[in-house]
């Protein structure tokens, strides 16, 4: 086993890094239903970690516990080594943690543009009465923020559909400006929902050589959720198998590929 | 042809996010505003003013700030009328106690006031939502006009109940009372209107307008993103109670003179707003000015057709026009549910490729 500390160069020569966030023994319960029952696995910088599991596994749970938006009963989140306080969605985004959604979350009266700027929020200081003046202070930070922001625009190949309300997108393209929201808020961390849910083997490929390119290109460690294994096999370094909210697997592809309880928990175990 | 953009290129940030990015929208709004600065004082009457003008400007601020609660920030409120009530007496309580001072910071006040008000009642926002903060804000409606009838200390003890405003003046020229001249209510009205539409022009262009309107998209993804929604809503209550206030401030000391809280503030007018935004247009400033002026104008064409015209009785008129405005509304939610701004802006996008469509 590594060090949490320690760093190690993968095959293809990317270098991850000590742990970032660490979940420890978290149990989640709604009523009597207990969605993910004492589960612990780390998330380590720069690598892309998958959540795999058939339906109702607790992934997505699993997630909205990591982006605060659920409170553990029993647990802790360990965030860069420190135990991480009880917090609001909110705060946790200021600490450098965005996120997608699995039913796209955009803001549908708003345009493209004004979508991926509201990823910049945290990064904008004006207050009330310099945006309502306007010249200035709020129109310089309003310039500096929409140079990342069409930074990301083009990083995703989305110019052409700047200015268009998001309510006019097809679902593909909606996903990738979900993702250039998350993206522009330069996260050091990135949770992804599904990104591939619903989509052809061409908006698949495109949307794998994104996820790629963000982690190669910005170092972000993305932790996914994804049902489609050839994908996962493919893109992640390492694996969390969850089944009935409980963990059956963890390790690289290879490993949690070969592992019995994950065949089973997948392919379904005779019971004579 | 009329209407184009070709070869308009914007060549920096600053360009592309400015009020009007098309040149010939810029050009038509310097004329407009030209013509109403420098033109419209001197042509002025009392009957024009009293009849148009004032309550346009007046109630096109008040929609602005109803539009950015509910149109922007998505925070239904039916507490119009009692928001502006609270802005009218804070205007009268300064207007008294402070003879001397000018009136454009009693109204400025009357405005700030309003909005620490409007915060107040705009706290069950955190909780609930949709219909039942409706009728929260209702709740606000009814008790601040209850307040304003029944403790005295609010009209000064007068015997009838109402508030009169008494004469005062900006820069020595006469704004209230019933010896201001036509030309400098006008125009003070106007000044305020004028700095209300930047001011929430300004804001609904930049990050503030973004966190309400996301808000308003999709609260749960908003927080996600780092939306702080306590603040989001409460600046949205906030920065629409300062208008509403400025409203109600002019509308008392501007343009009724004399006012008796249950009729000038009355739950009606709460409705009369909200449905100037509905009309023209939720999410939209100029649906605003377009919303208020439809309401204004269409009563006063209705009774000259009516009366001047058509030779008909005066009540007979009266009644029609209720039948005919409603209809009207009816009609024009039916036709185009965005209201007057998103007719306007169809019209613009056909204009603009006229007469070549293809």
């Amino acid at each position: 086993m590594l060090d949490k500390s320690e760093s190690f160069v993968t095959e293809d020569g990317r270098t991850i890094g000590g742990v970032v966030m660490e979940m420890q023994n978290i149990t989640l319960r709604f009523g009597g239903v207990v969605a993910i029952s004492d589960i612990s696995f780390d998330i380590r910088e720069g690598e892309i970690r998958a959540i795999i599991g058939p339906n109702g596994a607790g992934k997505s749970s699993m997630l909205n516990v990591i982006s605060g938006f659920y409170v553990p009963q029993e647990g802790q989140v360990l965030y860069h080594g420190k135990p991480r306080p009880q917090m609001r969605p909110y705060e946790v985004a200021r600490q450098g943690i965005a996120r997608t959604f699995q039913n796209i979350a955009l803001f549908e009266g708003m345009s493209v543009l004004d979508n991926v700027m509201t990823g910049r929020l945290n990064h904008m200081k004006s207050n009330v009465f310099q945006q309502a003046w306007w010249k200035g202070t709020a129109e310089a930070e309003e310039v500096k923020n929409r140079e990342v922001v069409e930074r990301m625009i083009d990083f995703l190949e989305i110019q052409h559909i700047r200015k268009t309300p998001v309510s006019r997108l097809p679902y593909g393209l909606k996903k990738r400006v979900e993702l250039a929201r998350a993206l522009s808020a330069e996260p050091s961390l990135l949770l992804l929902d599904e990104p591939m849910a619903g989509m052809n083997v061409e908006e698949k490929e495109d949307m794998s050589r994104f996820i790629l390119d963000v982690n190669d290109e910005f170092g972000t460690t993305i932790a996914l959720i994804e049902h489609d294994m050839g994908v996962v096999m493919d893109l992640s370094d390492r694996v969390v198998v969850m089944d009935y909210g409980r963990k059956i697997g963890d390790g690289t592809p290879d490993e949690v590929r070969n592992n019995q309880d994950v065949i089973d928990a997948y392919l379904g175990v005779s019971h004579d | 042809m009329f209407y184009r953009e070709a070869g308009d290129f914007k060549t920096s940030y600053q360009g592309d996010s400015q009020t009007f990015p098309i040149k010939f929208d810029r050009y038509r709004y310097y004329a407009v505003m030209a013509f109403a600065f420098l033109v419209v004082p001197f042509m002025i009457n009392d009957y024009w003013a009293n009849a148009i003008l004032l309550p346009f400007l007046i109630y096109s601020i008040a929609a602005i700030g109803l539009n950015i609660l509910v149109g922007y920030c998505g925070q239904v409120s039916l507490g119009t009328g009692g928001f502006m009530a609270v802005g009218a007496y804070a205007a009268y309580k300064l207007m008294t106690a402070f003879p001397e001072v000018s009136m454009f910071i009693h109204v400025i006040l009357a405005g700030g006031i309003t909005a620490v008000v409007c915060v107040g009642f705009g706290l069950p926002s955190l909780r609930i939502k949709g219909f039942y903060l409706a009728v929260a804000t209702l709740a606000a409606q009814f008790f601040l006009v209850w307040l304003f009838n029944r403790v005295p200390w609010f009209y000064n003890y007068s015997a009838s109940g109402q508030i009169n405003a008494p004469e005062r003046d900006t820069f020595g020229i006469l704004i209230t009372g019933p010896n201001a001249p036509a030309w400098a209510t006008y125009l003070f009205c106007l000044i305020f209107l004028t700095v209300c539409a930047l001011i929430a022009r300004n804001l609904t262009r930049g990050m503030q307008g973004r966190s309400w309107m996301a808000i308003r998209d999709m609260d749960i993804a908003a927080e996600i993103i780092g939306v702080n929604p306590l603040k989001a809503k409460l600046s949205a209550f906030a920065v629409s109670g300062f208008f509403i206030g400025i409203s109600g401030a002019l509308f008392f000391s501007v343009y009724l003179g004399a006012v008796e809280v249950g009729e000038a503030f009355g739950i009606n007018k709460s409705f009369l707003v909200l449905f100037m935004v509905i009309i023209g247009g939720l999410g939209s400033i100029f649906g605003s000015f377009a919303g208020a002026g439809f309401l204004v104008l269409l009563p006063v064409v209705l009774k000259v057709f009516g009366v001047d015209v058509m030779g008909w009785p005066t009540d007979i008129v009266a009644h029609f026009q209720l039948v005919i405005v409603g209809a009207l509304i009816i009609f024009f939610l039916i036709v185009e549910p965005h209201g007057l701004a998103q007719l306007w802006r169809v019209a613009k996008e056909k204009l603009r490729l006229w007469p070549f469509p293809h």
